[in-house]
């Protein structure tokens, strides 16, 4: 069993520092990702998503950031202590990383076959023939027509959800252990967002590696996920399987957002929304950070800071209140 | 399972096709500057130009060159341009290989255009030189300050850089126990610091130690503060200063006008620099674990490239200029090696008598420096990607 985990993020903690004050971007998650698991961290704008995966990388600017706490473990090396060298043999090679613009985030002066190739360069010791061969093999897997043609074109020259192909293909081209991918449909359209997100299933079935996916959209983590974790406010709300969150959510922010999905049952009705807006990270909340909005909330939310409760089979939700209530009407049973 | 997996991947997804346009950078390129009218002559004269003064370094020099620069006709001084040398005062050998003088003589007798050949020479090695030492010099501040300006130069820091830059410095000054002490303690202090970096941080070390790793001054803040002074030195009188102090020879005034001539692009690379790095493609770079240095110079540096590359065609001209107003002040590239500046100089004295003398060069230099100028612009509208949507 512990051998199956991949990466192990514990208690980890981001805050960002400026003059007069300290934004808690991340304030103590943890949670785990396994071998040949897809895990999706779903949550708002603003909730630490992108931060919590960043520092795994390592890629938190740190005069303003700072790592404030926690450990991760990769494969049993702690990623934090690791300096700038191991660190950089470690990001593309064991867990690569897929980012949110497709637009922006390949370099508009290389053609993609130069990209591609020199992810593969910097990490594998391997002459520049077969690097072009493994190009033109990598874009045809992500499903890129023509590829020996389409190696030598620009970025500008291609369409937004081919450049994630590429950018995934330059993520795949050491093959890492993990994906981490920052909300790689976001900026594309329907049609393009299902494809890339089958072609993630694919690559995650033929390739046996772990994704962990970011995402604030509910829809796409019913498709991928096999585990999900909800976050608030810099810190884990919940988690579970993928069939617990959707059908059996125990925090309220959960049931939130799954009662503001629109579904076919809610046709011609007002849609529901959350209350309020996630607190600023500077100036969080005494006691439950999502007390402010919380239908359920009684006076001891404003002081005491919940605690993780445990509903079995992996399923652990932030709110002792709802815990209190699902246990009385077992008990009432 | 993987075989099925494949093949409904296969059926789904190889749908697109390729639809976007097959042009090259460089046709997209050429399209737009060819509308540019003034950009084309001056890229024609820039290549005339160039073509000349190599074919004029051929041409001048060596053994016995075809045009001599240096063979002097007393009897022929001062002769106007297209005059034909009298064959029955002159030795064979004297008169010039094209059967007239094109730009005339001077008042030692020698042509003016082979002098005037010999001088493009100059001219060129000098305008480009001077511009690559600066554009070098400029990336690599620029780059330094743009990238790693958040960064703090820590009291540790400075004191290495000072007992270095006072190591070297008392050794220049004869005084080489006093130097060598200071490159030691500079070295002592290096390993220290090695290995101290090795155990991680505490408490434990006494507070002196702990003073040498405060932060001092922003490494954007100590270049760019550099940038400012050097801006301040009236550069030409800065460059006559040096000039005056050190043999003349044409290899100085390259060194020295390429030292003082890379503040600008310092500030265009750092300006450029402080916007690319936000950008997605350099977290992405460094997501796939590539170094800072190559982030900068293989990542970036491209991408900053396009108003540095314009700003350098215009300190071509720059320098020429430069180069001919030390020359003309004859603290240039030392006689009897013509140059335009000294050309020009030389004709002043004649500028009654014999205006072509005067002309000749000032009109060359202004053609060049014009055309330098014509194209840089022309450059500019090319790889301003707001400009170049209008076509």
């Amino acid at each position: 069993m512990k051998d199956n985990r991949l990466i192990s993020v514990q208690d980890l903690k981001v805050y960002f520092r400026s003059n007069a004050t300290t934004a808690r971007a991340v304030d103590g998650v943890t949670f785990e990702v396994d071998r040949e698991e897809t895990v999706c961290l779903v949550g708002e704008s603003g909730c630490g998503k992108t931060v919590t995966a960043l520092s795994i990388l390592g890629l938190v600017p740190v005069p303003p950031g700072d790592i404030a706490g926690g450990r991760i473990l990769f494969k049993g090396q702690g990623l934090l202590d690791l300096d700038d060298n191991n660190m950089q043999s470690i990001r593309g090679n064991h867990i690569a990383m897929v980012f949110q613009e497709p637009l922006t985030s390949l370099n508009p002066v290389f053609t993609i076959g130069d990209q591609i190739s020199e992810a593969i360069s910097i990490h594998k010791n391997i002459d520049t023939g077969t690097q072009r061969e493994r190009c033109v093999q990598l874009l045809r897997d992500v499903g890129i027509a023509a590829p020996e043609q389409r190696l030598n074109d620009y970025p500008h020259q291609l369409s937004g959800g081919q450049r994630q192909r590429v950018m995934i293909a330059m993520a795949l081209a050491c093959d890492p252990e993990l994906i981490i991918a920052d909300e790689p449909t976001t900026a594309l359209d329907v049609t393009v967002q299902d494809q890339i997100l089958r072609l993630f299933k694919y690559i995650q079935k033929t390739r046996a590696m772990s994704i962990l996916y970011i995402t604030h959209d509910l829809g796409v983590v019913t498709h991928i996920a096999d585990r999900v974790y909800v976050m608030y406010s810099g810190v884990i709300a919940e988690q579970g399987f993928t069939s617990q969150i959707f059908n059996h959510a125990k925090h309220p922010y959960t049931r939130g957002l799954l009662a503001s999905l629109p579904s076919r049952s809610k046709r011609g009705k007002r849609l529901y929304s959350i209350p309020g807006s996630v607190p600023d990270p500077a100036h969080k909340p005494e006691g439950c950070p999502f007390h402010p909005r919380c239908p359920h909330a009684i006076p001891s939310c404003w002081s005491e800071y919940p605690q993780m409760c445990d509903y079995g089979e992996g399923h652990l939700a932030r709110c002792p209140v709802l815990f209190e209530k699902t246990k009385k009407t077992i008990d009432d049973k | 399972m993987k075989n099925s997996a494949q093949k409904e991947f296969k059926e789904d997804f190889q749908l697109e096709e390729p639809l976007a346009p097959k042009k090259t950078r460089f046709q997209e390129f050429w399209l737009i500057f060819r509308q540019n009218r003034l950009a084309i002559i001056g890229f024609f004269i820039f290549v005339l130009f160039f073509l000349s003064a190599i074919v004029g370094l051929v041409l001048t020099s060596g053994q016995d060159p075809l045009f001599d620069p240096a063979r002097i006709r007393l009897q022929e001084k001062l002769l106007p341009p297209l005059a034909k040398p009298n064959l029955d005062s002159l030795a064979p050998e004297d008169v010039p290989a094209i059967g007239f003088y094109l730009m005339g003589t001077d008042d030692l007798g020698r042509d003016v255009f082979a002098r005037m050949l010999q001088g493009a020479w100059v001219s060129l090695t000098v305008g480009f030189v001077a511009v690559g030492i600066s554009v070098l010099i400029g990336i690599f501040l620029g780059g330094i300050a743009g990238y790693f300006g958040q960064h703090y130069m820590r009291i540790n820091h400075i004191v290495l850089a000072s007992l270095f830059i006072f190591g070297v410095g008392l050794i220049a000054v004869q005084s080489p126990h006093l130097g060598a002490a200071c490159l030691v303690l500079g070295f002592l202090l290096i390993c220290y610091q090695a290995l101290t970096k090795r155990k991680p941080r505490k408490k434990s070390m006494p507070s002196w130690t702990r003073f040498l790793f405060k932060n001092a001054i922003s490494v954007d803040t100590l270049i760019m503060r550099v940038v400012d002074i050097m801006l301040c030195f009236p550069s030409f009188f800065l460059i006559l200063t040096v000039v005056a102090l050190l043999p003349a020879s044409i290899y100085n005034i390259m060194i020295v006008i390429g030292l003082t001539s890379w503040m600008g692009t310092t500030r265009f690379v750092r300006a450029e620099f402080l916007s690319l790095r936000e950008q997605d493609f350099v977290a992405a770079v460094r997501a796939l674990g590539v170094s800072n240095y190559r982030i900068i110079f293989r990542h970036m540096m491209p991408n900053a490239i396009a108003p540095v590359l314009v700003s350098a065609t215009i300190g071509i001209a720059t320098a020429i200029l430069t180069e001919a107003g030390l020359s003309f002040l004859g603290f240039g590239v030392p006689p009897p090696h013509a140059t335009w500046g000294n050309i020009l100089s030389d004709g002043k004295r004649f500028i009654f008598d014999a205006p072509w003398l005067t002309f000749i060069p000032g009109i060359v230099i202004l053609i060049v420096v014009l055309s330098f100028n014509l194209f840089g612009e022309g450059l500019r509208d090319v790889m301003n990607p707001k400009l170049r949507e209008r076509h």
